[in-house]
């Protein structure tokens, strides 16, 4: 839902700290799962991403999750799916070119950045999106790529 | 290098010819040429036709002749449908002119847009602007599927992939590479305002090396912007083009304004519009003054004039501003009849070509 995306940017410190204190816990747990059960578990897993992050964030399961480089601001939420954004055409209001009612994913995003202890992330240059792993669990390809 | 090579490399038989590449060039472009020498560029935009006619391509190019050193050909700018920008410049290559491609990530996935840069690299062409592109709502086919496979900062990458790596973003080796000179574009006018000089720093990190600014009708938000870029040494890594708009009136100017996205255009400007007698006369010296200011601002290495549907008033603006000084850039046709028949001397040469290097 918009306001509570809007809320989790204005909150990107706290989510930060959140997330770094869960992650090792989370992904080793997934570790585990991946070793006694394999793959059949993935379906509810990636479920439980999906419900979560949606609820948080209006998350798009892109399958490459860079919500801790993004000021907790889904890019995957700009019309444009600019990852490296914003883009030119941002209204003087800071609100969206494409939908006026809708403030730009990437003024939150940098925003909530600049609240983040590792903000300097954003400047990180993402690659466009791998469009086979759409709807994929990111939580998932973290924990057995790690 | 031999002058008198140099010499049929400028005026070779076909205009269309390529130049020679430089050292430590990445094009074998003129308006590469131009920037190193150390030159204040000027470049303008062409609008492409609703046409197949290539003359009417080249009657538009004539208008600028003499007046800039190279030609943005747009990419179904504001998602209006025209001549592709690859078409434009095939025309422009072979009539010897520099265009500056647009490329937009709107209409076509990473597969096309590859193809489309070996195929425009090919057909001759030297510079590259690599955009995310305007949403497809705001054109003439609102119905149509926004593609934004790629984002402009990919597409930078992209292109220097294929250039540098001689390979495709597959990593399936390239026979020959694409030798691209390549840009990008900055809006230093809109919101998040603090973050737009990291912005322009991304795209330099992903590439660009030379930029095309949004409309410049704020000198003092400019002036803020570049000072912040000066201090983390960005006007050294790429040549900054600041963009001039002409606006025929102060209806115009509230229109684009309100209208299009991405304009930020002050209050004092459409005061001073709505307060003159001549309101065509005073949208082209407002132009003409912000290409004096523009020049002064450090940092900045030309000017990016888009006169949208008053392109005949190029000429004019950039002659009255002075901001080429004695320089004549390239125009197809030699402008000194002498040029081709004589030996020339080689500050004739360079008079003309506009590079001295």
């Amino acid at each position: 839902m918009y306001a509570i995306r809007r809320w989790s940017s204005r909150h990107a410190r706290g989510l930060e700290r959140l997330y770094k204190a869960t992650r090792p816990g989370i992904l080793s747990g997934l570790r585990l799962v991946t070793r006694l059960f394999g793959k059949r578990l993935d379906r509810p897993i990636t479920a439980t991403e999906r419900l979560l992050k949606g609820a948080l964030f209006d998350c798009q399961m892109c399958g490459d999750c860079v919500l801790s480089k993004t000021g907790m601001t889904c890019p995957m939420n700009c019309p444009k799916g600019i990852r490296n954004g914003p883009c030119g055409g941002v209204r003087a209001n800071g609100m969206c070119e494409v939908k006026p009612d809708m403030r730009c994913v990437w003024v939150d995003a940098w925003n909530g950045a600049a609240k983040m202890e590792d903000g300097d992330a954003i400047k990180d240059i993402e690659f466009a999106v791998d469009h086979s792993r759409v709807g994929q669990s990111s939580w998932l390809r973290l924990a057995r790529d790690e | 290098m031999s002058d008198d090579l140099d010499f049929v490399e400028e005026f070779g038989v076909n205009p269309g010819d390529p130049l020679v590449q430089r050292p430590g060039h990445v094009s074998h472009g003129r308006f590469e040429r131009v920037l190193r020498a150390g030159h204040f560029a000027v470049t303008t935009e062409i609008a492409p036709p609703d046409s197949v006619d290539p003359d009417e391509v080249l009657a538009r190019a004539k208008l600028f002749d003499g007046y800039v050193d190279a030609i943005n050909a747009t990419d179904g700018s504001g998602a209006n449908c025209h001549m592709s920008s690859l078409g434009v410049c095939a025309i422009l290559t072979r009539a010897g002119y520099s265009p500056i491609i647009q490329f937009s990530c709107r209409d076509r996935n990473r597969i096309a847009m590859q193809g489309d840069l070996l195929g425009a690299a090919a057909l001759g062409v030297c510079s590259v602007l690599c955009l995310t592109g305007d949403d497809v709502g705001a054109g003439d086919h609102p119905e149509a599927k926004p593609v934004f496979d790629l984002d402009s900062i990919s597409l930078l990458q992209t292109t220097k992939i294929l250039r540098d790596e001689s390979r495709f973003l597959s990593g399936r080796p390239l026979d020959a590479a694409p030798r691209l000179f390549v840009g990008a574009s900055i809006n230093p006018f809109v919101p998040p305002l603090e973050n737009r000089v990291d912005q322009l720093a991304k795209k330099i990190r992903a590439g660009a090396e030379f930029i095309q600014s949004q409309y410049c009708f704020d000198i003092d938000q400019l002036k803020r912007f570049m000072a912040r870029a000066c201090d983390m040494g960005l006007h050294e890594q790429a040549y900054i083009l600041v963009g001039v708009g002409v606006l025929g009136s102060a209806k115009t100017a509230k229109w684009l304004r309100s209208n299009v996205p991405g304009v930020h255009i002050p209050d004092a400007i459409i005061n001073r519009l709505e307060g003159a007698r001549n309101q065509k006369a005073e949208g082209r010296r407002i132009a003409v003054e912000l290409m004096q200011q523009i020049k002064e601002t450090p940092g900045v290495a030309g000017a990016h004039l888009m006169a949208y549907r008053h392109e005949e008033w190029v000429g004019e603006i950039v002659k009255q501003s002075g901001v080429l000084g004695d320089r004549k850039p390239w125009a197809p046709e030699p402008l000194d009849s002498t040029i081709g028949v004589v030996t020339p001397l080689e500050e004739v040469v360079d008079s003309i070509t506009g590079t001295d290097s």
